[in-house]
């Protein structure tokens, strides 16, 4: 209750979530994967036709990389808002959870860290089938598998952090299209950030944790530097640090009384 | 004398303005079945959560195992069972992996969790259920397999809120028996009802809460001697009745169409009722929990 700190306990959170994965996975993972594939070709090879190359890049070849990143922070959100609110709020599972030696900060420590794990696993299923359609570079694009580790945490972290806060499910639909949504649109991710109004770039890089992501996951398939990519590094590292705290003392607020 | 299983002193808690639990002490021995008792909004929740260490309390002391609550939440529940009044299983998992998934996090290793979870489903008649997901369990199962899971890590004692509440008889009494069973084998119970016949049966001591205070603890038969008369005439309110009490000074409680009158000897007012007012009822009956309950906590609808 009051002794909080997290310790290795966490990973029995994480392994629950795991033993709940492997039994209902294909359920889970053969939506976001077709997601991701609809992207890539309706914008890739359906838009890419209309659209000369970027920098002397092919479009479905600059899409690639955002599709991905987008992929992350879908995998881990939506894990840690609509997943993680189910199993706070209708199976009662954190209250199950915190009657045994484990505390309230180990759950939600372990809650971003399967959101994270959700990350990588997409990324896993997604680059082979990306490799296929011949639109990565290998092997540089392997680091993405590394990219969705912190990408993961942070986007989980956010999530908790809604979900902590949001009085229903229903309600959750709003860090969605005041959120996400914008952020999907101006992060670099179906067209160059440099082409937005400059205001709008600081916007979109002091604010949008995708666009970070973004920088870096095409700095990676692309097998070219990214320009800024240790400011991109070090803003995701602060943020994530930063997001998770919040999320564990709202969450705290939230399920201790 | 033995360390008891659970020492409150004063037992504060707040939510804002309202006061759940205002002052509450109480001992409960290790190895008994201690019931708590009261309305709803009574403050029996609160208390039980934090003992459990799952809600910080405002104020007073409070020990389990002789451990502070605040300081030592780890070791305590790491000692305790929690059945909570919401079914809070998992429903994704079978009855198995609910029980093996759960054992883990009291760092109970894979084949030792296999063993006891084994043993618990037979204990608690779940075997033709066990590989069955939880979403197909009837109301009593599901009841059947929290406490089974509660018992996962071997409690010393075990919290349960209403464990029987919302069941058909056959259930309650399956799952009353097996809390003996525990108690016999030296685990502590602590419970709430709302069954004061069954807590009348089946605990050892008990107390009965009111809006966040503790009316009376004791031996359910004690607390029942202590503040009745040992019978319970119930007989219809007619004008008869009603003026035959009145004139003898007879005190009675008046409820609908019916009086209760408690007294140590039933016949003598049992001979006067029927000869001088032949009711159309007439009902002796040995006063009980219920009626030492309603006449603490009143009548009236709590929420």
């Amino acid at each position: 209750m009051t002794d909080g700190w997290v310790s290795w306990r966490v990973r029995h959170v994480w392994e629950r979530n795991f033993h709940v994965f492997v039994r209902t996975w294909k359920v889970s993972f053969l939506p976001p994967l077709f997601d991701s594939l609809f992207f890539l070709v309706a914008l890739g090879y359906g838009l890419g036709q209309f659209v000369p190359a970027i920098d002397g890049v092919e479009y479905a070849r600059f899409v690639a990389p955002a599709v991905v990143a987008i992929g992350i922070m879908n995998a881990s959100y939506y894990e840690t808002t609509y997943g993680s609110f189910v199993r706070m709020y209708y199976q009662k599972t954190f209250d199950a959870l915190i009657a045994t030696p484990v505390t309230i900060e180990e759950v939600i420590v372990g809650e971003i860290l399967w959101g994270a794990t959700k990350s990588v696993i997409y990324t896993a299923l997604i680059l082979p089938l990306l490799a296929v359609l011949g639109v990565i570079s290998l092997p540089g694009s392997l680091l993405l598998l590394v990219l969705a580790l912190p990408g993961g945490l942070l986007f989980g972290g956010i999530g908790l952090c809604f979900t902590a806060r949001t009085p229903s499910i229903d309600t959750l639909s709003y860090p969605q299209f005041l959120f996400i949504t914008p952020m999907m649109v101006i992060s670099g991710t179906f067209f160059p950030i440099e082409s937005l109004p400059v205001q709008i770039q600081w916007v979109a890089f002091a604010l949008m944790p995708l666009a970070h992501l973004v920088s870096l996951s095409r700095a990676l398939t692309l097998a070219v530097p990214a320009p800024m990519g240790l400011v991109n590094l070090l803003w995701l590292t602060v943020v994530t640090a930063g997001v998770m705290v919040v999320a564990v003392r709202q969450m705290r607020r939230r399920l201790v009384v | 004398m033995a360390v008891p299983a659970i020492q409150a002193e004063g037992l504060v808690k707040r939510f804002g303005d309202l006061v759940a639990v205002d002052g509450c002490s109480f001992v409960v021995r290790e190895g008994e079945v201690f019931g708590f008792l009261g309305p709803n909004g009574a403050g029996k929740t609160s208390t039980m959560r934090m003992i459990a260490c799952v809600s910080p309390k405002s104020g007073g002391r409070l020990r389990v195992f002789g451990l502070d609550v605040d300081r030592y939440p780890r070791e305590i529940k790491a000692q305790i069972g929690v059945v909570s009044q919401e079914n809070n299983l998992d429903p994704d998992l079978s009855v198995f992996d609910n029980l093996v998934v759960f054992a883990r996090f009291f760092e109970i290793d894979r084949t030792e969790a296999a063993r006891r979870a084994e043993e618990l489903i037979d204990f608690f008649s779940l075997r033709e259920k066990r590989d069955t997901p939880i979403e197909y369990l009837s109301g009593g199962m599901k009841r059947r397999l929290t406490i089974a899971r509660a018992l996962i890590n071997r409690p010393r004692l075990v919290i349960l809120d209403e464990p029987t509440t919302g069941l058909d008889p056959q259930a309650r009494s399956l799952i009353w028996e097996r809390l003996r069973a525990l108690r016999d084998r030296g685990s502590t119970v602590l419970l709430s009802t709302h069954y004061l016949e069954e807590a009348e049966r089946f605990c050892d001591r008990l107390v009965i809460m009111d809006r966040g205070k503790i009316l009376v603890e004791g031996r359910p038969d004690e607390i029942v001697s202590a503040r009745m008369n040992r019978f319970v005439v119930e007989t219809t309110a007619t004008p008869e009745v009603i003026a035959l009490l009145e004139r003898e000074g007879i005190g009675y409680e008046r409820f609908g169409d019916l009086v209760h009158i408690t007294v140590d000897a039933a016949e003598p007012l049992v001979q006067r009722l029927v000869s001088e007012c032949s009711p159309a009822r007439l009902h002796v009956r040995s006063a009980t929990l219920e009626d030492v309950f309603l006449r603490l906590t009143g009548r009236g609808l709590k929420d």
